[in-house]
């Protein structure tokens, strides 16, 4: 069997049933299995995008996302998404085609050392040098890509060895040789106890949730240990959705733009339980002011997460679906009295009546960006699966939209790519087709990746693009207003493109709508169109995002 | 140090101070992993990408040939050296990894010494060998090229007795070390 039709083979053994990318010269035997090998195929207008696009499928299923791409340019192409998918933990197999064997090194045509490149920004990869490797490869790239904490995988393929015909037997292709490769599952049940024992004492005990939690698939054992306790929820920003945004216990995202009742309260705390989340410089603030009367219990997957940046005093490694359940049992087990919240809980409840979250409504009819993620959140019920790019409108979705469930709620988080809205918007759709997909987009970001518009429509990949279209790149004219003397410096976008005409021209729906009473109806039309539709919702300008932790503060000193 | 974002000027004398961590004691890493190719460039990179300066490198086969043992030896503050190591444990192709104690470990290092001997220093230089429990490997009519195993301390002993003389080149393979007594490396 040829080894790229093994290789399909492996890919449907894993599971999967569509992949991103683009063909090329070093991976033209790739493509060639993929013709007719029963897996769906969406060319994508760009690497980036297919990279983001997979990332996009794995984050809003919980399975791994794939994106293939040539050697050279289609490969250095993927770095951003890879880079992305390290420091968000998103299980993602990059398969990329290379020179031949005797052009290796040899600066040939097309030949970039992807290896290399990628190596400080990627959980592990593999470079074929036999071509019966490749079916155990695939199936090792798979196992490395979603065990453990998850990441990016890449498989780099010579074009030589990827056309050789090679014996393939599917169940010795499927056994797993990594003798360095361990990962902590069960966490250690006298750690756990100590943990209830410490959640027990505590009079001021908050959980602070990372996506480590929606990648565990542990959303319903955090809400039956924060229930079970009583105790009040904070989420990162990758956290959201891992507890109801409507809980009477959910107290708001915490970091640089969250509430001011979540960062008072990690302030105050004196037991910080930190479940899949990795004390952030976002979250931080200023190191030596963060949670100064807090003991913490660090639960994670990464035991290089345990004391990076902050030191635990009960660190418990290992898988938050496993660990939840024992934690919430063992306090149970103690029958802790809650009276001993109950000042804990005045307190959350007078910052939350004294700083709810607040902007100024619509003048002459002008649409506040807050006002339109409200909009977006009435006209869905909530029901939808949101993307994001990064800056303002990111963190004004993040405040305003409240997310019920896991994987509803996709950005890119660590890297803080811009562009990622809308080609992860279409690998969510394409993962979970029957559900409504909005990117949320920025004008600023959107035209990084505006190319995948006709990735949407060429494979009928129903997403809606929203824009917050302020015409600056807003985050960055908010900080150079705040703390650069307004001196605006290469923030101003104009007015160009006319998003309509360009949404028409890649066979889309374009629309516009720029006063505040208008906003909901769009939506709802767009919404009922069938396919591609971008909205390009023209917001206040200079609309500033509050609160805001300033840059090296603590928390306790948030602003607006 | 101050935020990204913000306007203030940061003064080069606060950015050297706060970078300033390589100031603990030396360590001695002994790193298994799998002897496959591009392994010695993820457990450098990942050292280069902390700012740790490698002190020595050693890497070669074990009783194992599946398995290859790097020898690393640096400078650093406890914390970091930590980080670095849990790091390591990350990478997929390395197995164990022990910071070797220094009062239970033995570690050894060779060294090859060319130093330029007329008639007279000649004498001088094979008795300061043989005190050093060095071998004379090679000589020529201007130079004298001693073998000499030992301590890393040993080594730069012999290397500070013998500059007097013209130390024309040093080369030195970087320590290797062993667990004493029963226990495994």
């Amino acid at each position: 069997m040829r080894a790229v039709d093994a290789m399909m083979e492996c890919l449907k053994a894993e599971g999967v049933d569509a992949v991103f990318g683009i063909p090329g010269g070093a991976n033209l035997p790739t493509y060639d299995a993929l013709y007719d090998a029963g897996i769906r195929s969406i060319l994508c207008r760009h690497e980036q995008g297919a990279g983001h696009a997979a990332e996009g499928y794995a984050k809003a299923s919980g399975r791994v996302g794939v994106a293939l791409a040539t050697s050279g340019p289609g490969a250095t192409n993927l770095v951003t998404p890879i880079a992305d998918a390290m420091l968000d933990s998103v299980p993602t197999v990059f398969i990329t085609g290379q020179v031949r064997t005797d052009l290796l090194g040899t600066d040939g045509f097309q030949e970039a050392d992807v290896m290399g490149i990628t190596m400080p920004v990627i959980k592990h990869s593999f470079q074929v040098l036999d071509p019966r490797e490749i079916p155990h490869m695939i199936h090792e790239a798979f196992h490395v890509a979603r065990s453990g904490r998850p990441g990016p995988v890449l498989v780099d393929i010579p074009q030589d060895l990827s056309r050789a015909d090679i014996p393939y037997d599917p169940s010795e292709a499927q056994k797993v040789d990594l003798p360095g490769y361990k990962n902590f599952a069960e966490g250690n049940a006298k750690q756990i106890r100590i943990a209830a024992k410490a959640l027990a004492n505590a009079r001021r005990p908050i959980l602070y949730v990372g996506g480590g939690v929606v990648n565990g698939n542990a959303a319903e054992e955090l809400t039956e240990l924060a229930v079970a306790g009583g105790f009040p929820v904070t989420c990162t920003l990758m956290g959201l959705g891992a507890f109801p945004g409507t809980h009477e216990q959910w107290v708001g995202m915490l970091g640089m733009h969250g509430t001011r009742t979540a960062n008072y309260a990690m302030d105050n705390a004196d037991l910080i339980v930190a479940i899949g989340a990795r004390f952030d410089d976002r979250i931080t603030g200023k190191m030596s002011e963060f949670a100064p009367r807090a003991k913490f219990v660090h639960i994670d997957i990464d035991p290089a997460e345990i004391s990076k940046n902050v030191p635990a005093h009960i660190p418990i490694v290992g898988d938050t679906k496993l660990i939840l359940p024992k934690l919430t049992a063992e306090y149970r087990a103690l029958e802790a009295d809650r009276a001993r919240m109950d000042e804990w809980w005045q307190q959350l409840r007078r910052w939350q009546e004294e700083w709810p979250l607040k902007f100024e409504g619509p003048k002459d009819g002008d649409i506040p960006p807050q006002r339109m993620i409200q909009a977006l959140y009435s006209v869905t019920g909530g029901e939808a699966i949101l993307t994001s790019d990064v800056g303002q409108h990111q963190m004004w979705t993040a405040q305003h939209f409240h997310f019920t469930k896991p994987r509803r709620w996709i950005n890119s988080g660590g890297l803080g790519t811009m562009g990622f809205g809308l080609p992860s918007a279409i690998g969510a759709k394409v993962a979970q087709p029957d559900e409504l997909v909005v990117c949320v987009a920025g004008d600023g970001s959107l035209v990084m990746t505006c190319q995948e518009l006709a990735t949407a429509v060429e494979h009928d990949v129903d997403v809606k693009v929203f824009i917050m279209n302020n015409g600056y790149l807003g985050m960055v004219r908010q900080w150079q207003e705040l703390f650069w003397d307004k001196r605006y410096s290469s923030v101003d976008m104009g007015s160009s493109p006319d998003w309509v005409k360009l949404a028409e021209a890649f066979g889309a729906r374009g629309m516009r709508v720029d006063q505040d009473a208008d906003v909901e109806d769009a939506m709802r039309e767009a919404i009922g169109h069938e396919g591609p539709v971008v909205l390009d919702v023209r917001v206040r300008k200079e609309e500033n995002c509050y609160p805001m932790i300033p840059a090296g503060a603590a928390a306790r000193d948030m602003v607006g | 140090m101050g935020e990204p974002g913000t306007k203030e000027v940061l003064r080069l004398e606060d950015l050297e101070a706060a970078g300033n961590i390589h100031t603990g004691r030396k360590h001695v890493l002994s790193v298994l992993v799998e002897n496959k190719p591009g392994v010695l460039t993820r457990v450098a990179g990942l050292f280069a990408r902390r700012g740790f300066n490698i002190g020595t490198l050693a890497v070669g086969p074990t009783e194992d040939e599946s398995i290859s043992r790097i020898t690393i030896t640096l400078d650093g503050a406890s914390h970091p050296i930590d980080q670095v190591t849990k790091q390591l444990h990350k990478l997929v192709n390395v197995i164990k990894i022990r910071d070797l104690e220094p009062e239970e470990t033995i570690a050894r290092e060779m060294a090859l010494f060319k130093i330029s001997a007329d008639g007279v220093s000649r004498a001088e230089i094979m008795q300061l060998a043989d005190i050093f429990r060095g071998r004379i490997i090679d000589v020529s009519s201007r130079t004298v090229t001693v073998e000499l195993t030992g301590t890393a301390d040993k080594i730069e002993g012999f290397e500070s007795m013998v500059r007097q003389f013209g130390l024309v080149e040093m080369v030195r393979t970087g320590e290797i070390a062993i667990a004493r007594g029963r226990s495994q490396t």
